[in-house]
């Protein structure tokens, strides 16, 4: 044979029961019946048909971490493979970091350069898409195609599915914080931090992720997959105008201001901002209101999840 | 997180077994006090209409949703209150969907065999399915039946004790349906007990050790598939149309039934098997008034006889 050893016509005994012709390995193995470890009983007799795969039960639970691993590994791949996920979590947050940076496209009041308002603002952004808006969806449509009720019969808990999917969000907003902070940087992002920074910043942002996770799995538990997709997406654009991501909550009216701050995505933007920009120790104001969004969103979400 | 409750290992206890059952959805009844038993290392198949309670009972046994009365014991254990220790031991088929429409087929079987300790190697159960040539095509572009294929294997990736597979050979092309009727076949040989639902009798009459046809959430009947067919012989022949049925009753042993349907072909049924004396009574009825029976033939009832007997031929809704 030449080439790659594939034999598009295969003998008779390449075929599986199905009849469609198996793959053949550069030596003309079947694939098959030859990857991991094989054990006594899996071997055939040599000249005989290929040995099937055993199916004697030996049932057994792998542990939780490595479980919670496997999920998680394929849900950011999952996410990672998907247009408008992507859209959402990295190519906006970038391109709106870029462009108002780049260009005076909004006064932003004195005080403070272009890149060094938005680059807090673009992370609380990056935070919701990621926490909220892309977990709500991915969520609503597993729950709508059974994806949810069929996890439910295998060994991965209801805790394990739902540590999964909290590391799912921490990866992803890792990477995009990464990228965020390389373009920062490039642009010519100066942080004003006090060095309480290296611990708060991150706490903001982990409450900010309980937050808007326990937001997502409320509406995603609750409405229909197709609700959520548009909800989701108009809280997105909302707060993104509304939650002092690129316009200063100064420029709105003064009676609305506070109103705006108490809201998740303006408590985490003007909390970063004032620890990574204005050298604040701790602004306990938006930290405590991202506490109760989180405690109130997830005891919600708790009660009135349903899972298919 | 703690480590699964120890429970005490029951070998004897059956695979499935279901005492008074009910299930009510509001005002609908979907079972009404069902009682059934399915052994180990045996395929058990729950036949009915559409609407009788199969996927509830199901459902049910699967943890999914909690009796309303009776109790429910799977391989000897509670389905809601022990479901951490029957999940690895019982594999799951819904009856449609459950996988990510975006996953490849193989990203998905490697999913669910991180989740147990010795599952059947990703590779060779693609093979057996026959889904290793569409193994990187994620689930939304597989065919119906090789979805299908793709969550029949799914649910034994894990080496289970106990299978559910709900209508597992719906939607699936002849061949893929044999081969799957094979795999059945090979996972009861390797001692995994099966329940499953279907709409084909042939399917049934050919898979199961045992059958119970259920109807409005009640059993109707139960038995091996020889034994609901063989309570009743046909004698079957054609001749002109129009013969005197009472008549021939009235020559006939008591407790046989006749009719002609269409007309010129006539059915006599007994319970029983047909024996030499019916089959002489018959002959000699219409030897008497110069009739020619031909294309006679005796045969026991198939199960779909049975089933539409039992069931009516109403079309459900």
């Amino acid at each position: 044979m030449i080439g790659d050893g594939l034999d598009p016509l295969g003998t008779p005994q390449d075929l599986d029961p199905f009849g469609t012709p198996r793959p053949r390995g550069p030596e003309g193995v079947p694939r098959g019946g030859t990857g991991g470890k094989v054990s006594p009983r899996d071997r055939g007799v040599p000249g005989g048909r290929p040995p099937g795969p055993t199916l004697s039960p030996a049932p057994g639970a792998a542990p939780l971490s490595r479980m919670i691993a496997a999920q998680a590994s394929l849900e950011v791949r999952t996410l990672l493979r998907n247009g408008e996920q992507l859209l959402l979590t990295l190519v906006i947050p970038l391109l709106l970091l870029a462009a108002f940076s780049l260009e005076p496209l909004v006064n932003f009041g004195a005080g403070l350069s272009r890149v060094d308002f938005l680059t807090p603002g673009i992370i609380a952004l990056a935070v919701m898409s990621t926490a909220f808006t892309s977990q709500a969806i991915a969520t609503g449509f597993e729950r709508r195609y059974g994806v949810l009720k069929r996890l439910g019969a295998t060994p991965l808990s209801r805790a394990g599915l739902i540590a999964a999917k909290t590391a799912t969000v921490i990866a992803v907003e890792l990477l995009q914080g990464v990228l965020i902070l390389l373009v920062a940087l490039v642009i010519g992002w100066r942080p004003d931090a006090s060095p309480a920074a290296i611990v708060v910043a991150p706490l903001l942002i982990l409450l900010g992720t309980a937050a808007f996770s326990g937001l997502a799995l409320l509406m995603a538990g609750t409405l229909r997959a197709e609700a959520t997709l548009a909800a989701a997406n108009l809280v997105y654009i909302l707060l993104l105008g509304l939650g002092g991501v690129v316009f200063p909550l100064t420029k709105f009216p003064a009676a609305a201001r506070p109103v705006l701050e108490l809201l998740p995505t303006g408590a985490l933007s003007t909390g970063l901002r004032d620890v990574l920009q204005h050298g604040a120790a701790f602004p306990a104001g938006n930290t405590i209101t991202l506490g109760v969004w989180a405690v109130a969103a997830i005891t919600f979400a708790a009660r009135t999840f349903r899972w298919d | 997180m703690s480590a699964a409750p120890h429970i005490p290992a029951n070998p004897a206890a059956p695979a499935v077994e279901i005492g008074g059952l009910v299930k009510r959805y509001g005002q609908l009844t979907a079972v009404d006090g069902l009682t059934l038993t399915a052994a180990r290392s045996a395929v058990t198949g729950i036949l009915g209409p559409n609407g009788a309670g199969k996927t509830t009972t199901i459902e049910i046994c699967e943890g999914y949703r909690r009796p309303d009365q009776g109790t429910v014991r799977v391989l000897g254990l509670d389905p809601v209150r022990d479901a951490r220790a029957l999940r690895p031991r019982v594999g799951v088929m819904l009856q449609s969907g459950g996988i990510p429409p975006s996953v490849p087929a193989a990203d998905y079987l490697n999913l669910l065999s991180r989740f147990h300790t010795h599952p059947v190697p990703v590779a060779q159960l693609l093979a057996l399915v026959g889904l290793t040539a569409v193994n990187r095509t994620p689930y939304k572009r597989l065919s119906g039946g090789q979805q299908q294929r793709l969550s029949l294997a799914a649910a034994v990736i894990g080496r289970p004790e106990l299978v559910f597979l709900d209508e597992p050979t719906a939607g699936m092309d002849p061949q893929a349906r044999h081969a799957t009727w094979e795999l059945i076949t090979q996972l009861r040989t390797a001692g995994v007990g099966i329940i499953l639902t279907t709409h084909f009798m042939e399917e049934a009459e050919r898979l199961c050790d045992y059958v119970a046809i259920i109807d409005h959430g009640e059993l109707v009947a139960g038995g091996t598939p020889a034994q609901l067919t063989g309570t009743a012989g046909q004698l079957r022949f054609r001749a002109e149309a129009g013969l005197d049925l009472d008549s021939l009753l009235a020559a006939l042993p008591p407790a046989t039934a006749a009719k002609e349907s269409p007309a010129g072909h006539y059915v006599i049924e007994v319970l029983g098997h047909v024996d030499p004396l019916l089959l002489a009574a018959v002959t000699a009825w219409c030897a008497q008034r110069d009739v020619l029976a031909t294309s006679l033939s005796i045969e026991s009832r198939t199960l779909e006889d049975v089933f539409l007997d039992l069931t009516g031929r109403d079309l459900r809704p």
